[in-house]
């Protein structure tokens, strides 16, 4: 099949065979294959093209630290996810793939020349260029870049999948599940503790799975690996979470796990949910992240067949693929040497290890002279040539005064090894501090924030015996020494930029594969004035990629602490955030989206709404009809069949969405006295009264009808959204400022549906079903509450009006609001009762010039800016606002008050916000004297009406102001408020 | 996602319970009409930006809805103790004791 598997190489498997296709084609694999490892079988290292410059790519890595390898994985319509690293993407039978960032193919890319014009493109290029002039922003500059920089094309359709979610809690979790995190679960979960282990690959081991060699107490480490599996699998108190990655670790040991269900599936049940996010709030957390093996940074360094040297043992030790005939090795570090060995022992020919430190380990010498491998001490690589594939390399000695001729050798792959960078994102997302230790030329952690550990490589503790033995101790382990053979020498050298004999302006070597950030660029950054790391980072972009650098960050560090000549440490790291590897939106929405993306609160009522054809919008939580449209009907010719309904003979509303609010206790009244502008110490019982509630800054915060139920008891209504944040204002007031007040405060928004009758007929159509009371003129007036009966059913009934017509507001108990409001509707037919929605009730409060609290008050509005000083109870000494009232910038002349505008043209609607001016003839930009808060039609009126806020408003009544709009400046002209029957006539109607 | 003690549910909970309610110890003068512009003012505008320990006012908004006020250091984001409306301002070292 094909040429690069080696028999008897690779984790014990079936070898079953397994078909995909990647841009197209298709290829076999073998089950427990990642894309990547089934690529490299077939011989396919070209896999993507860059994204600034679309040059060739191939596979640097084998895990999530992928740079180079992205793909498009395509699960079929809306399941196409982007950037998908080919080295964490499970091979199953039919998966397609495809690579990214080409056109018109992956091997013929127009857009390649950005490369040879790379000159023009250098670092912080697009904060140069595109600069001027600012229109060209939207049709030029950024369509272009959006065309040419692209990460492949976002999809279109909607996320079919779903998506879930869990709370875990345990006593241990554990990140990372190779040796050190496996020994770290073992010791922990020897007492009744509950461990969570978590490793984002399918197959847990770690690094172990890459070392069949190593020996652990006398036994295989695969040995070990199997029987420590085997126990933890046996124990209760453990949870295995493969294929999940802790992308986020939060405050107080609060970590983000996305675990991925189905993804490596080929058919997968279509109601199972593709992810899960593990929410863990975790005792103790063990960081067992191992580290990640840092490229060498020279000319051409990106070539496909330039991998890391501890990836393509990986390959060879975990899949049985040879990544290459003919390997050459570029190091710095020891561990190098091991994969060289490893891959000759597989007879894959060496061509030669090239080390760029003067003195390496004798023993290391010894064992390559044994395999016949040419180590090439003190040297250097100093470039790769190759269109889609490293043909040969450009070696060079380090001499004392910088280095020899270029020597040429040929070679299919280079493995490159630069040194290791321990994985401690996680730890610094917890705020855990780092410090630089220069033997590993790399940030190891140093003091937690939390109750959290580091183990193994992401300490710096390197080592299969030192990993066991710092994962055993801080899972609780007694010190039991282990016996580990183990052949890997872990000491290393740190270079940054290497030395080269070629003109630095005219070469790239990559230090941001994905980003294509050039060690050129950070020197350029440096020369430009760049001194913090993370500003050359934003200049250079280098480690903002979706690969956040774990590849790139250390190298891009040490190039610009040489470039800057400081230390490291004085240089300093740019700061990890979540997530660790790219997460999908699906698994953070879990089951918030579509329909239960928020919570729709429903009246009683709604139903029948539902049933009648209504139209409903949002308000707050809330949905509400909007409007009931007849046949035909849009909503400004239903809104004015309602109006007229409603001011001629009869409309109903569901008003059940007005907060409401039970305030009840010996000191209700004082309460109330301190909580609202107006008096209510005199306000008889079985009487209402308009409240106008301000913040302590004097602006108006809610309104709304209160009525006094008895002495002691005082039912409080507020505007529909206000609801929760008055209530806990009156809390606030009451738990804190006033304790000694005994009162008690009871939301009861939710026990009450309310049904409103608004019309001349509202009486008439009632009085059959109540009893109880009296509804007569005299007996109960305008502005009255009582208790009693409606249908049977007890009710709060009160005589109020937001239309300025004959109003009640009937409450009854919420489960009983559907059959009484059926009721009422069917015996109001000889009255034409017509159910009206919230745009009607805005009609005809305007008409009356009563104002909604946040549309014609937007939180800078005082009582007195609205016309509303009647509302204030002046003889009171004290309410919550009333000292601010007294504040000079609130007694100054100039603020903007609430008037009424009429246009000239009667036919002409404002526009709600639209801005006024006080002449029509001014220069450009024009002086703002207010704007437009509420404007509607009005059907009873056969005319346009509007509110609006004008400076000094109130002293402009029977002049005329202007509302610039395109194509026409509108003439209004300012008066009352209040629109219709100003004399309140209409409420009186017998 | 930090975790927040109630004092009055004694039950350390997910913040996501909570709603911050700004900076505490700051009691709305008896009388206000007597003062001037400036005092007044100060009440209700001027608070504290600390950093390191500050007393800050929650409500266990979705719990038992009581307001109570914490010790939190704003560098580290920690909640150092919680204690009830109407308790004394703790001293730093009895936050720190607290805290233990």
């Amino acid at each position: 099949m094909t040429t690069f598997r080696r028999q008897g190489r690779g984790r014990p498997r079936q070898e079953k065979t397994v078909r995909f296709s990647f841009d197209g084609k298709e290829y076999a694999g073998v089950e427990g294959d990642t894309l990547a490892s089934a690529l490299l079988a077939n011989g396919v290292h070209l896999v993507g093209r860059s994204f600034k410059y679309h040059r060739p790519r191939g596979i640097l890595s084998a895990g999530s630290e992928e740079a180079n390898a992205l793909v498009a994985f395509d699960r079929g319509p809306g399941r196409v996810t982007l950037n998908v690293r080919a080295t964490t993407l499970d091979l199953y039978e039919g998966l397609t793939a495809r690579s990214q960032n080409y056109w018109p193919s992956l091997k013929f890319d127009i857009t390649e020349i950005n490369d040879k014009f790379s000159a023009l493109f250098p670092a912080g290029f697009y904060n140069k260029t595109f600069m001027w002039p600012k229109s060209f922003w939207d049709w030029v500059y950024e369509p272009f870049i959006r065309r040419a920089a692209g990460l492949g094309p976002a999809p279109s359709e909607p996320d079919p999948d779903h998506y879930t979610s869990a709370y875990d809690h345990c006593e241990v979790l554990i990140v990372g599940a190779g040796p050190a995190g496996i020994a770290a679960a073992l010791a922990a979960s020897e007492s009744s503790a509950r461990v969570i282990i978590a490793d984002e690959q399918a197959e847990f081991g770690g690094s172990l799975l890459s070392m069949p060699e190593a020996a652990i107490d006398g036994a295989p480490a695969w040995q070990w690996l199997e029987s420590g599996l085997e126990t933890l699998r046996s124990r209760d108190n453990v949870t295995l979470l493969p294929r999940t990655t802790v992308f986020g670790y939060y405050h107080d040991n609060f970590l983000g796990l996305a675990q991925s269900l189905t993804d490596h599936m080929s058919e997968p049940d279509p109601k199972e949910p593709r992810e899960c996010l593990h929410k863990v709030r975790a005792a103790k957390v063990i960081l067992a992240t191992g580290a990640i093996e840092r490229p060498l940074v020279f000319a051409d360094n990106d070539l496909p067949g330039i991998m890391l040297a501890s990836s393509a043992q990986t390959y060879l030790n975990r899949y049985g693929v040879a990544v290459g005939d003919n390997a050459a090795i570029f190091t710095t570090h020891d561990s190098a040497y091991i994969a060289a060995f490893d891959l000759s022992d597989a007879n894959i020919r060496i061509a030669a290890i090239i080390d760029a430190r003067a003195t390496v380990d004798t023993r290391l010498i010894e064992e390559a002279k044994k395999r016949g491998i040419e180590v090439r001490a003190e040297s250097v690589v100093t470039g790769a040539v190759g269109r889609f594939r490293v043909k040969r390399i450009r070696v060079n000695r380090v001499l004392a005064s910088g280095v020899s001729a270029p020597e040429m050798i040929d070679c299919d792959t280079l493995l490159v090894c630069g040194g290791w960078t321990p994985s401690v994102h996680l730890w610094s997302h917890s705020k855990g501090t780092l410090k630089w230790k220069s033997e590993l030329g790399a940030y190891v952690p140093d003091r937690p924030n939390e109750n959290v550990i580091c183990v193994g490589a992401c300490n710096g503790e390197f080592g299969l015996k030192r990993a066991l033995e710092t994962g055993a101790s801080a899972g609780g382990g007694a010190a039991r020494l282990l016996e580990v053979k183990e052949d890997c020498g872990w000491s290393g050298e740190v270079f940054g930029a290497l030395p080269t004999d070629r003109n630095e302006t005219r070469i790239k070597a990559f230090v941001d594969f994905q980003n294509d950030v050039t060690a050129k660029d950070i020197k350029l950054a440096v020369r430009e004035g760049f001194k913090s790391i993370e500003h050359v980072k934003r200049y250079t972009t280098a480690g903002m990629a979706t690969d956040q650098g774990k590849t790139s960050n250390l190298n891009g560090l040490q190039i610009a602490s040489n470039a800057l000549a400081r230390p490291v440490e004085q240089v300093g790291l740019t700061t990890f955030r979540p997530p660790y590897t790219p997460t999908t939106f699906g698994v953070l929405a879990g089951a918030q989206s579509g329909d239960t993306f928020d919570v729709t609160r429903k009246t009683p009522i709604d139903p029948w709404a539902v049933s009648a054809g209504a139209v409903f919008e949002p308000v707050s939580l809330w949905r509400r009809a909007r409007y009931f449209p007849q046949t035909g009907e849009d909503m400004y010719a239903a809104v004015a069949r309602e109006c007229k309904a409603t001011r001629e003979s009869l409309g109903i509303f569901d008003a059940t969405t007005l907060g409401k609010v039970e305030v009840v206790g010996p000191d209700a009244s004082e309460f109330m006295n301190r909580m609202y502008t107006n008096p209510w110490a005199k306000l008889g019982v079985g009487r209402c009264r308009y409240g106008l509630m301000l913040r302590e800054d004097g602006y108006i915060m809610d309104d709304g009808v209160v009525g006094r139920l008895a002495n002691d008891r005082f039912h409080v209504t507020t505007t529909t959204g206000g609801a929760p944040r008055v209530l806990s204002m009156m809390e606030d007031y009451l738990q804190t400022e006033w304790p000694d007040l005994d009162v008690w405060l009871t939301s009861i928004t939710e026990q009450w549906a309310v049904i409103a009758l608004n019309g001349p007929n509202a009486r008439k159509l009632i009085e059959p079903f109540v009893d109880g009371i009296d509804l007569s003129q005299e007996a109960f007036p305008h502005m009255a509450a009582r208790e009693g009966r409606i249908c049977g059913i007890e009710t709060r009934l009160f005589r109020v009006s937001f239309s300025g017509e004959l109003g009640f507001e009937i409450n009854v108990p919420a489960h009983y609001g559907l059959t009484i409001w059926r009721k009422l509707y069917e015996a109001g037919r000889e009255f034409n009762i017509t159910p009206y929605g919230t745009e009607t009730m805005h009609v005809l409060r305007a008409e009356k010039g009563f104002i909604i609290v946040g549309q014609d008050t937007d939180g800078t509005v005082t009582p007195d800016d609205a016309g509303m000083s009647w509302a204030i109870g002046n003889k009171k000494l004290d309410f919550v606002g009333k000292r601010s009232l007294e504040r000079p910038d609130i007694v100054a002349n100039g603020r903007k008050q609430l008037v009424g505008l009429l246009t000239a043209d009667p036919n002409f609607v404002l526009e709600e916000g639209a801005q006024i001016v006080a002449s029509p003839g001014q220069a450009i930009p024009m002086k703002m004297v207010g704007h437009v808060t509420s404007s509607y039609w009005s059907e009873t009126l056969g005319r346009s009406i509007a509110m609006a806020l004008v400076k000094d408003g109130r002293s402009l009544e029977g002049e005329s102001i202007y509302v610039p709009m395109p194509g026409a400046t509108i003439e209004a002209k300012v008066g009352s408020t209040v629109f219709y029957d100003p004399e309140g006539e209409r409420l009186n109607v017998i | 996602m930090i975790l927040i003690r109630c004092p009055y549910c004694d039950e350390q909970r997910p913040e996501v319970e909570f709603v911050y309610a700004g900076e505490a110890h700051i009691s709305r003068p008896q009388n206000p009409n007597l003062l001037s512009d400036d005092e007044w003012a100060e009440y209700l505008f001027i608070r504290k930006n600390a950093r390191g320990v500050h007393y800050e006012r929650w409500v266990h908004a979705h719990g038992c809805a009581r307001y109570f006020n914490a010790a939190r250091n704003t560098v580290t984001d920690k909640i150092l103790m919680t204690y009830k409306t109407g308790e004394p301002k703790p001293s730093v070292e009895e936050i720190a004791e607290a805290a233990k």
